[in-house]
């Protein structure tokens, strides 16, 4: 095929991307070469536009094994255990087809995971959809539930968190976000340097199709009308041969047998053989015509683009082809060696003997693109809002509103599609501040959360950036864990305009902040920009994934409450702060104004008190204040365990509803027995928390004094409502 | 006791079953789905998962599979099988128990704790529950909605083959704690020589205080007899 204009156009490839090209090859380069040079410079695959920024986040620390640059990071857990985690976008693919798009989400993500030697033990998501009333949130809520649920259901590990949202800004370009959770010995952790020339690289998995061709690059461009032509773009899953080749694997790698792993995701066999020859400062040499195709008379483009599921690429030591082969041959897997590596630094792919394209790895790899792009500030909103000038609202309907919307309601009708129990160590599942898992046959176990606040991001970035890594950080602690590290998923709109690039450098700032100050490193991530429809963007979404560790199975904690006549404590300081809050949102439909202040200095305290308190087995039950205010928090603890609670009327109150709705941070409520009072007070006091006795539990009453006074099982009905009715 | 699970690729509770049993002191084996003999065995357990991927009808390729033949053979010789939730859906697909289990009423995957009544506690399987005795146990199935001719259902009833229902905290058996759509509440069932029990909640997942409760205890315990 001739390469015009079009065809480099069509290859998402710039002018000057393609001049460079050309010098880099001295010459043109051919259609196959083209295809490799746009999939490995596309964004998704290159970071070219986040790389500078991404630079700055903190990735070390002394819990830290791996930080990003692998498949995976890897956090130290203790003993010989590691703990393997990351994040990763399935955003344009789920918009064309929410099933297949969600599915293989999950599926993708599990591999970054495993391929690391990681027994995967938990799976979380984050989802944004459109308003509810947009014509097409129904189906593509459904099928997305159904599309994470359907793929790790099947392969047998428990989806235990996340969070469902739906909000305007994702009416034409939703976001589906899956992390994945694994276990792996220390000393058993593989990585994707390739080493040594003239090693086997093998082919194993599914075999090679024609689906997902090209969806990198598909990712890495904003929507139009002919979006929906996309489809035979989006990969199709099949969590059966994922669960064989997971099985397989992982036996393999009981042995010395590998050199290096990589899986075949975005950009499939040609970016797993880049990166891994491209770590090894090694050559790579691939016969296509071994590579085991689904569909007949596959061409070498097509091959080295598909995006076909559940394949993975490995550089075995020698003489253990045979030991390998016969591993993948009981589990019914496809298992040839298609290449071996050389020391030419050049990827060379040859089909019958013809050599069909030769490329030096340099010129996929370290001298990709990378682009400073111009970016502006966002200034702080001016506006504050003056809540006496608006209609007045009581506490109950203010509340009642809250926890009847679509964003607040009980999301039962999605986590029950969701098998959150296989595996058997679920000790606390969805609904909770965190899931927590118990690490298989010890007395140990990991905490893990997603959180995201585009609102306040898109309000002032660099606050709503350090406020998510607060919340996430508040999230682990209040079910008793100590936060190890994060991975984030960056969903942004397109970096080509200078105020989305804004939006994402600005993010980060905060991010980079609140982690540098919490010790709270990011070891894996995964950048998706051009979250947009015919320039409409989305709001920054950045999606952070936090893991904590509980080191005593006897000190962990769920946000229920526990039993009458304990003593409720607020932590952290209440000023009453409406801007950009949910009560401001769901009742008058207002999403102006600042978002609350994160004062890190407070969130470290506050946090580490905390959690040595529940560490001393002096608290019953514990949540973090977030979104919708302390009354939404005390509402959930209520809820969830059927019983009441009597709030008194806060001395010197200014203004019931700020009070009570307002998102000030840095807080939490803490339920303490009587008998363990005046402990947990001289505790807080020694460490200057600023605290407030706020009420106690009762029997099945949420009562605030002269306020409001509410039945928990009408509130639940409320609560339970909106999913069941939509 | 000794006792072999049988792994199909795609199972993924027999991990669980193992722990469970293992708990419960039995000699356990897995036992791979291309292997031709049996270990000795006085409990065979067909556990849950999707054999084979499940993308023809749930458990029907296991049904045909090689190690099938000789759990059949066993079991028509009077050795103990538990088949839970795919496992259930398997012996059905064998005909070692008769009926089917359809798509869930709601058209989704379900996985949540529901009450079941123990309505037979004359077995092998129950010997260790009151009757009518209320057990709170997990359910993770995309097909659980069991159904049979009357003809069978009638037997099933007259010969007190239905093992267990499902209800509410009080034991009501009502359409308000129907989960899944299944034919009178049924939530497992017997063989009429009641050695083969079939079952969509899953017992290996309530043994342990720390992530459930222990409701399931008894029926190993009963087995161990």
């Amino acid at each position: 095929m001739n390469i015009t204009d079009k065809v480099i156009e069509n290859h998402g490839l710039k002018k000057d991307e393609y001049k460079n090209i050309q010098k880099l090859l001295k010459r043109d380069p051919n259609f196959l070469e083209l295809g490799i040079f746009s999939a490995m410079w596309n964004e998704h695959c290159s970071y070219k536009s986040s790389r500078k920024h991404l630079k700055k986040l903190p990735t070390k620390g002394k819990q830290v094994i791996q930080g990003p640059g692998e498949n995976a990071g890897v956090v130290d857990i203790g003993d010989d255990d590691a703990i393997i985690f990351k994040i990763e976008s399935h955003n344009h693919p789920s918009y064309i087809e929410p099933y297949q798009g969600a599915a293989t989400g999950v599926g993708g993500i599990l591999r970054d995971v495993f391929t690391m030697g990681a027994r995967p033990i938990a799976l979380l998501n984050s989802i944004h959809f459109g308003t509810p009333a947009h014509p097409k949130t129904k189906s593509l809520l459904n099928g997305v539930v159904s599309g994470i649920g359907g793929y790790g259901n099947c392969i047998g590990i428990p989806t235990v968190a996340g969070e469902t949202k739906f909000s305007e800004t994702y009416n034409e370009n939703i976001l589906v976000n899956a992390m994945a959770v694994g276990h792996a010995k220390k000393n058993k952790i593989f990585y994707s340097k390739a080493k040594g020339v003239n090693k086997a690289v093998v082919y194993v998995g599914s075999k090679t199709g024609r689906d997902g061709i090209h969806g990198a690059s598909m990712a890495s461009a904003e929507f139009d009308e002919s979006s929906e032509e996309k489809k035979p773009t989006v990969q199709v899953g099949d969590p059966f041969t994922e669960k064989l080749l997971l099985e397989a694997c992982l036996e393999l790698m009981k042995d010395e047998s590998i050199i290096a792993i990589q899986d075949m995701g975005a950009a499939g066999l040609t970016s797993s053989s880049v990166e891994m020859a491209s770590k090894g400062s090694l050559g790579i040499e691939l016969d296509l015509e071994k590579v085991p195709c689904r569909e007949e008379n596959m061409t070498p483009y097509e091959m080295m683009l598909s995006e076909s599921q559940e394949r993975m690429l490995i550089i075995l030591e020698d003489n253990k082809e045979e030991y390998a082969r016969k591993i993948f041959k009981k589990w019914d897997l496809d298992f040839v060696v298609i290449g071996k590596t050389t020391d030419t630094k050049n990827l060379v792919l040859k089909f019958n003997d013809e050599i069909k394209g030769e490329i030096p790895i340099e010129a996929l790899s370290s001298k990709a693109p990378v682009y400073d792009r111009k970016w502006i500030r966002k200034k702080l909103p001016k506006k504050e809002i003056d809540i006496k000038k608006l209609k007045k609202i009581s506490l109950e309907e203010g509340l009642i509103k809250i926890l009847s919307s679509p964003n607040y309601s009980n999301k039962d009708w999605v986590t029950s599609q969701y098998d959150q129990m296989v595996m058997c160590d679920t000790l606390l599942k969805s609904g909770s501040d965190a899931a927590i898992i118990r690490i298989h046959n010890k007395d140990k176990a990991i905490a893990v959360s997603v959180d995201s606040s585009a609102n306040y991001c898109n309000s002032h970035p660099i606050t709503g950036g350090k406020q998510i890594v607060c919340e996430n950080w508040r999230n682990l602690i209040s079910v008793g864990a100590k936060p190890l590290a994060i991975t984030n998923c960056l969903n942004f709109g397109n970096p080509e305009n200078e105020k989305i690039m804004g939006e994402f450098a600005e993010c980060l700032e905060g991010i980079k902040e609140a982690c540098e100050y919490l010790n709270y490193p990011v070891v894996s991530g995964n950048v998706s920009f051009y979250n947009g429809t015919n320039k409409k963007n989305i709001f920054p979404t950045p999606v952070i994934g936090g893991v904590g560790l509980i080191n005593n199975l006897n000190t962990y904690l769920s946000h229920h409450l526990k039993e009458e006549k304990n003593n409720l404590i607020l932590i952290g300081k209440t000023f009453g702060h409406l801007g950009q809050s949910c009560f401001l949102k769901e009742n008058y439909s207002i999403s102006e104004g600042r978002p609350p202040e994160v004062n890190l200095l407070n969130e470290k305290n506050n946090g580490e008190t905390v959690l040595n308190l529940i560490n001393k087995n002096l608290i019953r039950s514990a949540h973090d204040v977030s979104s919708g205010g302390l009354i939404t928090s005390l509402s959930e603890m209520a809820m969830s365990a059927k019983l009441g609670l009597k709030i008194s009327k806060p001395r010197k109150l200014r203004n019931p509803t700020e009070y009570f709705f307002g998102e000030d941070q840095s807080r939490y409520i803490l339920e303490v027995k009587n008998e363990n009072l005046d402990k947990v007070q001289k505790y807080l006091k020694n460490n200057n928390i600023f605290y407030e006795i706020i009420g106690s539990t009762q029997k099945k009453y949420f009562e605030i004094e002269g306020e409001m006074k509410l039945d928990i099982n009408d509130l639940c009905k409320i609560n339970n409502q909106w999913y069941n009715n939509y | 006791m000794r006792s072999s699970v049988i792994v199909f690729p795609g199972s993924n509770c027999d991990r669980d079953i193992t722990v469970a049993l293992e708990k419960m002191q039995f000699k356990n084996e897995m036992v791979w789905h291309k292997e031709t003999v049996l270990p000795k065995s006085d409990l065979i357990v067909i556990p849950g998962g999707f054999s084979y991927g499940d993308y023809l009808r749930s458990g029907a390729i296991a049904g045909k599979s090689l190690i099938i033949d000789e759990v059949i053979k066993a079991a028509n010789g009077g050795c103990l099988v538990l088949g839970i939730c795919n496992g259930f859906q398997i012996l059905t697909e064998t005909g070692l128990l008769k009926g089917t289990l359809q798509r869930n009423k709601n058209l989704k995957f379900i996985n949540r704790d529901v009450f079941i009544k123990v309505v037979n506690n004359k077995t092998r399987f129950s010997l260790n529950y009151k009757k009518n005795q209320i057990l709170n146990i997990n359910i993770a199935h995309n097909e659980g909605n069991y159904f049979t001719d009357s003809k069978h259902l009638d037997e099933l009833k007259n010969d007190n083959l239905i093992a267990f229902q499902y209800c509410d905290q009080i034991g009501e058996v009502s359409d308000e704690t129907n989960p899944n759509g299944a034919l009178e509440n049924i939530a497992g069932i017997y063989n009429s020589k009641k050695n083969i029990l079939g079952m969509m909640p899953h017992p290996e997942r309530m043994i342990d205080n720390n992530i459930s409760n222990t409701d399931g205890c008894s029926l190993f315990s009963s087995l161990l007899k």
